[in-house]
């Protein structure tokens, strides 16, 4: 086994992990939040890639501008969402919750598909290669990589330290006893569900700085923030962080021992593997 | 119970991603096309026979294009080709046979969305209620592999471009009709020439898309590398909609391969020229289907350099009259020159091969028409097991034994590469073979 090839994948698989973690954070804060298990995250995912695609192409924003703006659309996207179709179904069974959800992911994959078409969009942007002893990486990865850890930090921080941060936990915690201490629960639900559809839409963005997309491109990346989230402990962001990296790192190994096609074999074999023995993730699940 | 709850939730949404990719939420398609005139066919007229110049026919041409989904590039000018043909033999007058009728053509056609499952529906549509008279294959050889078992089951004569692989010619078709140079002769040129360039060269990888025309295409190069002496150091697929190609290039690197062959579609084959330049992998060659002779290939900029394409044609090939009476056999069609300049001006844009291979399609239906004298289904039929003619898109003969029949035995590929001209401006060369070459190869690859 060459050092070289393996440091290589493992790099490639890393820098992807921490995109991969961000978007599972915006499933995992909703979930944790809420209890409510986002169907539409994909499609807010591919979203985030199209609202990229065009701020750079209509708006003629700088890329990373354009991933800005595309989250803060996000926020709003997902409060409007909450309005929508969240709200009624809060503390509703979860089948109601789902299919809430489930039917704002097809409304959006079908609009999509009859606006944007399914073929395949690609935002011509380069800052060149880095080499890293035996790896070359392109820079826009490291990019990717560095904002997505910078999000992750920035929302621990707003979590930690800022007042309607703290509302957040106190919602998560104890939903009742918040409202009695007249925290506004509704606004604080809301807010969540933002949250986690801009961190979506965020990671779509930065995605698709990497790869070209089309309008159905999200589904393979809820699916693997749906494994992250369960890996990481549902519920908990920073969790869902280092799953994300256990993920990417995941994806960069197995190509060195296998053919490629096994990455997702071998990720839901961990993901059922998980389910059956830690059922509360690596790292603990929402704290009840 | 929650354990039970996820397990469900990503079961569905894994099942309902399998969905999605065979089949995208249907965009709404084109209706069908207003009848030019009233339909008539080869039954008798009405009319009396003594004024036989008075007799027009019309028959319908019926295919579908991807509009959208991931063939929608190369499909689009597929089908701008062959309507570029329709709108010439319309204005020409339409062909004359013997008896004074004149056979014009208007076409039907929809959008099967790059979809398998949308084409067989569609191809029963143009066949059972636009009563298509000949049919063109969609884009692909996974679609028309789907719509060929259509044509078959109807009876319908279908001229198959933009579809390469040679297992559709071998499932005892008798009604269809291949233009393309199949798979299996697609990339031994590329064999030929880099063992030409470079007498040391040993390794090769093959990393290609595992569909229909890209395996059949690989397989049968890997056969012939291994037999000229060459060692295939990697030999891996990947699946259609990959857009991440890192680990591949990281194999690549780690297997030591000198020259890498494979890609599979325009999409996935650009990706995988871009990312193979942003990671700087040290390969002396790379040869990718489909996506390099594409004019747009050009717009990856430095990850464009020096990537060598197979080509069904190319504006620089030379097929003339003069050619077809050394080999004696009929010439047929317009100059390369003469469809270039057309081309151009219909749509404002280089034609590619499968622009090319399009009109070729309706060339090679009139050239069959004209010769059987007839629209009669069963004599067009005969009349192109009997074809053997040089046009500007090069020569069609196709195999008439049981084993193989429809199988393109005349036509030949030529192999390209993007190189730069005097301003450095990005620009399409052809290699190979060196009697129509137009550069000198660039190997190995300045990375």
């Amino acid at each position: 086994m060459d050092m070289g090839f393996l440091f290589a994948s493992l790099i490639d698989g890393l820098l992807l992990g921490f995109v991969f973690g961000v978007a599972a954070i915006g499933l995992t804060l909703i979930f944790g939040v809420m209890e409510v298990i986002n169907l539409a995250h994909g499609p807010v995912i591919a979203l985030g890639m199209f609202g990229l695609y065009f701020a750079v192409t209509l708006l003629g924003l700088h890329p990373y501008a354009g991933t800005l703006l595309t989250a803060v659309g996000g926020l709003f996207l997902g409060i409007l969402i909450y309005a929508i179709a969240v709200h009624r179904v809060i503390g509703a069974p979860h089948l109601s919750s789902l299919l809430a959800t489930y039917s704002i992911n097809m409304m959006i994959i079908g609009i999509g598909t009859a606006l944007l078409t399914t073929s395949p969009r690609n935002i011509e942007f380069s800052l060149g290669s880095m080499t890293l002893g035996t790896a070359t990486i392109p820079v826009t990865r490291i990019v990717a990589a560095l904002a997505s850890l910078l999000a992750a930090v920035a929302l621990y921080l707003f979590m930690q330290y800022t007042r309607w941060g703290k509302f957040i936990r106190a919602v998560t915690d104890n939903r009742d006893a918040a409202e009695l201490v007249g925290i506004p629960s509704t606004k604080v639900l809301a807010l969540s569900f933002g949250l986690g559809t801009m961190l979506a839409a965020f990671s779509g963005a930065l995605i698709a700085t990497l790869f070209p997309f089309t309008i159905l491109e999200g589904g393979k990346y809820e699916l693997k923030s749906f494994v992250i989230s369960v890996l990481g402990g549902l519920g908990n962001p920073m969790g869902a962080l280092i799953g994300g990296i256990i993920i990417g790192l995941i994806e960069g190994l197995v190509p060195v021992f296998l053919p490629t096609t096994w990455v997702l074999v071998v990720e839901f074999v961990l993901f059922v593997l998980i389910l059956l023995i830690r059922p509360t993730g690596l790292f603990g699940g929402r704290a009840q | 119970m929650k354990r039970l709850l996820w397990l469900s939730v990503i079961l569905a949404l894994g099942m309902g991603l399998l969905v999605g990719c065979k089949q995208a939420t249907p965009a709404p398609t084109e209706a069908p096309q207003p009848q030019v005139e009233e339909k008539a066919t080869e039954a008798p007229q009405e009319q009396p026979t003594e004024a036989p110049q008075a007799k027009e026919i019309v028959l319908t041409i019926g295919f579908t294009e991807s509009k959208t989904g991931r063939l929608n590039v190369s499909s689009g000018r597929q089908a701008k080709g062959l309507r570029l043909w329709i709108k010439h033999i319309n204005e020409a007058g339409g062909i004359k046979l013997s008896d004074g009728t004149v056979v014009k053509f208007q076409e039907a056609s929809y959008d099967d969305e790059s979809s398998k499952d949308r084409v067989q529906e569609l191809y029963t549509k143009l066949i059972t209620e636009d009563n298509a008279d000949f049919l063109i294959s969609p884009y692909s050889s996974g679609l028309t592999a789907a719509a060929a078992v259509i044509a078959e089951q109807y009876e319908k004569v279908m001229i198959t471009t933009g579809a390469a692989s040679d297992s559709i010619y071998k499932q005892g078709y008798m009604h269809v009709f291949q233009i393309y140079t199949p798979a299996s002769r697609y990339l031994t040129g590329a064999i030929d020439m880099l063992k030409e360039a470079d007498p040391n060269l040993k390794k090769v990888a093959f990393v290609y898309e595992q569909a229909k025309f890209s395996t059949a295409v690989v397989e049968a190069a890997k056969a012939y590398a291994e037999e000229q002496g060459y060692e295939v150091v990697l030999f891996e697929g990947y699946p259609s909609d990959t857009t991440d190609f890192g680990p591949f290039i990281n194999k690549i690197v780690e297997s030591g391969a000198e020259a890498v062959l494979g890609g599979g579609h325009f999409q996935d084959g650009s990706t995988f020229a871009r990312q193979l330049y942003e990671k700087q992998a040290p390969v002396k060659a790379v040869v990718l289907l489909v996506a390099p002779p594409e004019p747009d290939f050009a717009e990856l900029g430095e990850a464009a350099f020096g990537i060598i394409g197979p080509s069904q044609w190319e504006p620089q090939v030379q097929y003339t009259p003069d050619a077809a009476k050394e080999l004696g056999i009929d010439w047929y069609g317009p100059s390369n020159e003469e469809f270039i300049k057309a081309y151009e001006a219909e749509y404002n844009e280089e034609p590619s091969y499968h622009s090319a291979g399009g009109y070729a399609a309706g060339i090679i239906l009139e050239y069959a028409i004209k010769k059987a004298d007839s629209v009669d289904p069963q004599k067009v039929k005969e009349a192109l097991e009997a074809t053997d003619v040089l046009t500007f898109f090069g020569r069609i003969k196709f195999d008439t034994t049981e084993e193989a029949h429809g199988l393109q035995i005349g036509h030949e590929m030529v192999y390209i590469q993007w190189q730069k001209d005097d301003q450095g401006n990005l620009v399409k060369q052809v290699v190979w073979p060196k009697e129509g070459a137009t550069a000198e190869l660039i190997y190995p690859l300045p990375r």
